[in-house]
């Protein structure tokens, strides 16, 4: 048998081209007679357009055109859902309200598209933007959540009664029960601040049409190439093949990239078409935080009921989640908090509602940890305030609620984003924590060091949180996997990469399958051109469905490829094996035939077939989950705090974590290192902050701090644990979020011990030096 | 994030660049490292009609120890270049040490010493060194030159006696006395940087008394603060923690005006100041004893 590739570290097949910068990003095309576009964006938060004048204008020497919704006459329409309702869920209320591409009569948040200047260079259009009038009769800016839905609030979409975008409850069990049970009843409220995607690049997008071939080229830093294709090819009127997109390399994605029906592609495609000049959009920094999507902020009410024990009877939350002006992307973020909040543990009873809240505020879409993060943080939080008040270890009412590996398959009752009852496929929970427990040496470190460091005046403190992952949803993706006359193989998808490594490790599993070297596998990724099939990179998906698609493509072609050997080698199929590129004879090496003469012959050019002769060395192959694959883990944190400045540091985080099968170990090791910077980064750096009229002051990276790697603790300390997921054949589950989930519950809770400091609780997943200044004096006065 | 329109100029002698300045008056802007003043033009928030990039002059970039002790920096010496002279960092190690702190060695390879000064950004770390330190600057038009103490020089934020028609050509440091130890203390929300509040310290001793105790803060003000309390206190007296923290408190509360911002509260900051005072205050007199 030859040596597998899957659960290796191979390095990365694209990473040489990536570093002499060989390769092609967006804003890398650049066509003769390219055209650039700005656009204006609206200064005001909420209000009527009075006056829009684009005159001035237009009248720039190299201004070419100018688009306001008006210009674009009967091709201006609200884009479609992106994600449809949660009509699975029964009792549910949502009020579609899809993104407009460009403000018409009304605006509702700063950052808002009004018009499109297309001109000879970007300095050009950028200097036409100052001369356009926009003048808006202002209406009130809607901005806190709560009282955004109480009456009397402005009416951001006015045909509604007011700005409730959906109402969703479920319950499992009764609430009312385990409050009748509980000897406890423990209740906060919790915030859950907002955050950039924050991708090194921007969005883009270049449209060039070709008036011969009547066939549109399209380029974009898209997620989701084949459901951005099918837009543009749907609000133009054009077949889905004479729209090819393309991207193939983005620079990090996190989620915002998802999103289509957007100025972007909705506007761009149709100028290019009218003015038959190629056009170019690329965002800079400053649009990407006005005009990209970002998440989290939401308001939590949540209560948990207990036994004297720590014995979870269950829990109660009610979310206000903000979607800001427009719900294009249905209910996918607060569906994720719902199923993530019980997470890892056992929860008889639990109620959960969503209230989705228009506001003044850029639209709502996945950022990695999508709606997990809120569910994780508000349960972790629950968790250490009952301990708080039942006196007991933090770690200690965890193991007594932890799920254990017997009850699963679990289901859970609840509905999540795949409109699907969640199931938790399988994992050792307590085995996570207890490793993350004896790594970090919780106990040592409870009962020797921190009295010994309290004892020398140090702020020094631990927490231990858990996190589920719900990963690789549905509906499908898909591969075609073809062996060439030279031997060497492509794999075809038109899946989107932003840094995940696609290109090696989706060639390591077809590799395993036909025994080929993974550099000579080529992946094509991102090019409807070339594949149709597929929905798109979010939800921790990529490796598993496209994963499972190609291994199930890869299989087809082995069988195909052995058939044909055994008929040139006149050697049943079962006595032949595929290693180095060659079908040969198991006990004789020398007798063997090359899969480039296998690709050759399987395609003949004169002659005749057998009926039914499928021609070529390739093979398709579909994958849909029923549900979703859990991958989980534990976060472990020490954190010193110097109390004079509220400066805290961290000293040590240790994760353990389960995705099942690490097709390779490096590359999640890299995904999770880059999910708990960002989880860092959104517990005490970032924050994307709207004043009292609805403007972004934080909107470049002066006052939006990034974290940086000298940020970082000096190293993270990563426990694999691997149970393969039952769901599919390589039993792979996601990890692109995993790093993000837990760590601004575990910062809170080492904050929070560090510092010791009698009712002193943070109950928000945000925290900047100035704010724990604030909770220390409040609760020190207390 | 493109600028808008502006002419653009690269003299390669200081008698041309100030004729030029003069020609342009008004409209012209000079362009040192370039390390503030462009993003502010990517932002449009500065819309200079031209630029005189200086870049080109090599006759402005140098560090020359001078006969007295003193060291004469050219406008356009590169922050780096500071930080790793040997001169400096044997004779002037607080000058090292606060540029160390500025933003990152990219923006520190490109920044220019003199540039800081004339920008005068209230969060910037060389125009309170200058100012603590009692540098002189050399201005220079096409009328000839003229000298100005630095702390006469920075008039209000980003705000200079620096006329359009004039430049800042040398920034000279005078020599530091015997027993004087230096400290640098700052909190920003990341390394690299604006600090939320930051104090350089600059005491003399002599025996076990202070003969001079100098603090000036910035990034808490509309610009460099040289605080008063500290040399009022502590000179001619044995420096006791206590007394050191009463002055740190009194700094604190009142000498500086820091605002509330996106990262700090007033309240916070006025306390981080209180801390960084009496850091500064006890390192540098633990230095100046060395």
């Amino acid at each position: 048998m030859a040596e597998k590739n899957v659960q290796k570290s191979l390095k990365r097949n694209e990473d040489p081209r990536l570093l002499v910068g060989k390769t092609t990003f967006i804003d890398d095309i650049d066509l003769p007679g390219m055209l650039h576009v700005a656009i204006k964006r609206s200064d005001y938060s909420h209000g009527r357009i009075v006056k829009l004048d684009v005159e001035e204008a237009r009248k720039l020497p190299g201004v070419v055109a100018i688009y306001t919704a008006e210009d674009l006459g009967d091709y201006w329409r609200p884009g479609p859902l992106q994600v449809p309702p949660p009509t699975a869920i029964k009792g549910s209320v949502f009020h579609a309200r899809p993104l407009e591409c460009i403000a018409k009569n009304k605006v509702r948040f700063s950052g808002e598209p009004v018009a499109v200047v297309v001109a000879e260079s970007r300095y050009i259009a950028e200097d036409a933007l100052d001369h356009i009038i926009l003048d808006v009769e202002t209406l009130d800016y809607v901005g806190d959540l709560e009282k955004a839905i109480e009456p009397g609030a402005a009416l951001i979409h006015e045909d509604l009664d007011s700005n409730l975008a959906a109402d969703v409850v479920q319950e499992v069990g009764s609430w009312e029960k385990a409050v009748a049970e509980a000897d406890l009843v423990v209740k906060r409220r919790l915030e859950v601040n907002r955050v950039a995607g924050g991708a090194m690049e921007n969005r883009g997008f270049v449209a060039q049409w070709d008036e011969n071939l009547q066939v549109l080229n399209c380029w974009a830093t898209t997620q989701g190439p084949i459901p951005m294709r099918n837009s543009i090819a749907n609000y133009l009127g054009l077949m889905e093949n004479q729209v090819r997109l393309m991207n193939p390399a983005i620079g990090g994605g996190f989620g915002p990239k998802i999103m289509s029906s957007q100025i972007d592609d909705v506007v761009i495609p149709w100028i290019a078409i009218k003015l038959k000049r190629p056009v170019k959009w690329f965002e800079d920094r400053r649009e990407n935080f006005l005009g990209t999507t970002s998440e989290r902020d939401q308001v939590h009410y949540a209560e948990i009921a207990l036994k004297k024990d720590g014995t979870i009877l269950g829990v109660k939350d009610v979310m206000y989640h903000n979607t800001g002006a427009y719900n294009p992307y249905g209910m996918t973020v607060p569906l994720n908090t719902q199923t993530h909040t019980v997470s890892n543990y056992r929860v008889p009873n639990f109620f959960t509602e969503i209230k989705m809240v228009f506001t003044n505020q850029m639209v709502v879409t996945p950022v990695r940890g999508a709606g997990r993060s809120q569910g994780v943080f508000v349960m972790e939080r629950l968790l250490d305030a009952a301990a708080k008040e039942l006196g007991m270890d933090v770690v200690e009412i965890r193991r007594k609620n932890i799920l254990s590996p017997e009850e699963f398959p679990l289901r859970t009752g609840v509905i999540g984003q795949d409109f699907v009852e969640g199931v938790l496929d399988n994992g050792n929970y307590p085995a996570a924590l207890e490793k993350t427990v004896e790594t970090i040496g919780y106990e040592k470190f409870k009962s020797e060091i921190q009295p010994k460091l309290r004892a020398e005046g140090k702020n020094v403190g631990i927490g231990i949180c858990m996190f589920t992952e719900g990963t690789a949803v549905g509906p499908y993706e898909g591969a075609k996997v073809m062996v060439g006359v030279t031997g060497k193989v492509t794999v075809f998808t038109a899946y989107s990469n932003q840094g995940q490594g696609h290109y090696t490790t989706f060639a390591q599993v077809a590799a395993d399958q036909l025994g080929v070297n993974v550099k000579d596998i080529n992946v094509v990724i991102g090019d409807t051109g070339q594949w149709q099939w597929g929905v798109g990179a979010f939800a921790s998906r990529g490796m598993t469905l496209v994963g499972t698609a190609i291994h199930n493509a890869s299989l087809k072609v082995r069988q195909k490829a052995l058939g044909l050997a055994s008929k040139v080698l006149n050697t049943p199929e079962d006595e032949l094996e595929m290693q180095d590129g060659v079908v040969r004879v198991a006990d004789m090496p020398e007798k063997f035939v090359t899969l480039g003469e296998l690709a050759q012959r399987s395609n003949p050019t004169r002659g005749t077939v057998e009926e039914g002769m499928e021609p070529g060395l390739e093979a398709a192959s579909y994958y849909g989950p029923p549900h979703g694959a859990t991958g989980y883990g534990c976060l472990g944190m020490i954190i010193s705090v110097d109390a004079e400045t509220a400066k805290p540091k961290i000293e040590r985080l240790v994760m353990t974590d389960d995705c099942g099968t690490p097709v390779n170990p490096m590359i999640v090791d890299g995904q999770l290192h880059g999910g708990l910077q960002m989880g860092i980064g959104e517990a005490f750096y970032e924050n994307l902050v709207y004043d009292d009229y609805g403007q972004l002051l934080s909107a470049s990276f002066m006052d939006y701090l990034f974290p940086q790697a000298s940020d970082m603790p000096d190293k993270f300390e990563i426990n694999h644990m691997v149970t393969p997921s039952p769901l599919n054949p390589l039993g792979i589950k996601g990890v692109g979020e995993a790093g993000v989930i837990a760590t601004p519950a575990c910062f809170m809770q080492a904050l929070e011990d560090a510092l010791n400091i009698k009712g002193m609780e943070i109950v928000e997943s945000s925290i900047s030096p100035s704010k724990l200044y604030h909770y220390m004096e409040k609760a020190k006065s207390a | 994030m493109k600028p808008a329109p502006f002419d653009y100029y690269a003299p390669t002698t200081v008698a041309e660049a100030v004729e030029k300045l003069a020609e342009l008056g008004y409209a012209g802007k000079v362009l040192a490292g370039g390390q503030s003043l462009i993003p502010a033009m990517n932002f449009r928030m500065a819309r200079p009609g031209a630029l005189v990039d200086l870049g080109k002059i090599k006759e402005l970039a140098y560090i020359k120890p001078q006969a007295d002790g003193s060291v004469a920096i050219g406008t356009m010496t590169r922050d780096t270049a500071v930080e790793e002279d040997e001169f400096i960092r044997k004779n002037f190690p607080i000058v090292a040490e606060t540029v160390s702190y500025i933003a990152h060695k990219q923006i520190r390879n490109r920044g220019s010493f003199g540039g800081a000064i004339a920008h005068a950004d209230p969060a910037a770390q060389i125009p309170a060194l200058a100012v603590l330190l009692d540098a002189k600057l050399k201005v220079l038009s096409t009328d000839g030159e003229r000298w100005e103490d630095a702390v006469d020089f920075i008039i209000g934020p980003f705000m200079t006696t620096l006329e359009p028609q004039e430049l800042l050509a040398e920034v000279v440091i005078p020599p530091l006395p015997a027993n004087c130890g230096c400290s640098y203390q700052q909190v920003s929300r990341q390394k690299g940087g604006y600090a939320q509040a930051a104090a350089i310290a600059k005491v003399v001793m002599d025996g076990d008394k202070v003969k001079d105790a100098q603090v000036v803060l910035f990034s808490v003000g509309e610009t460099p603060i040289r605080t008063e309390q500290p040399n009022k206190v502590l000179a001619g007296m044995v420096p006791s923690t206590e007394l050191i923290e009463s002055v740190a408190e009194y700094v604190g509360a009142n000498e500086c005006d820091p605002g509330t911002d996106l990262h700090g509260t007033e309240e916070y900051r006025r306390n981080l100041v209180k801390v960084l005072v009496r850091r500064a205050l006890l390192d540098a007199i633990e230095r100046a004893k060395k």
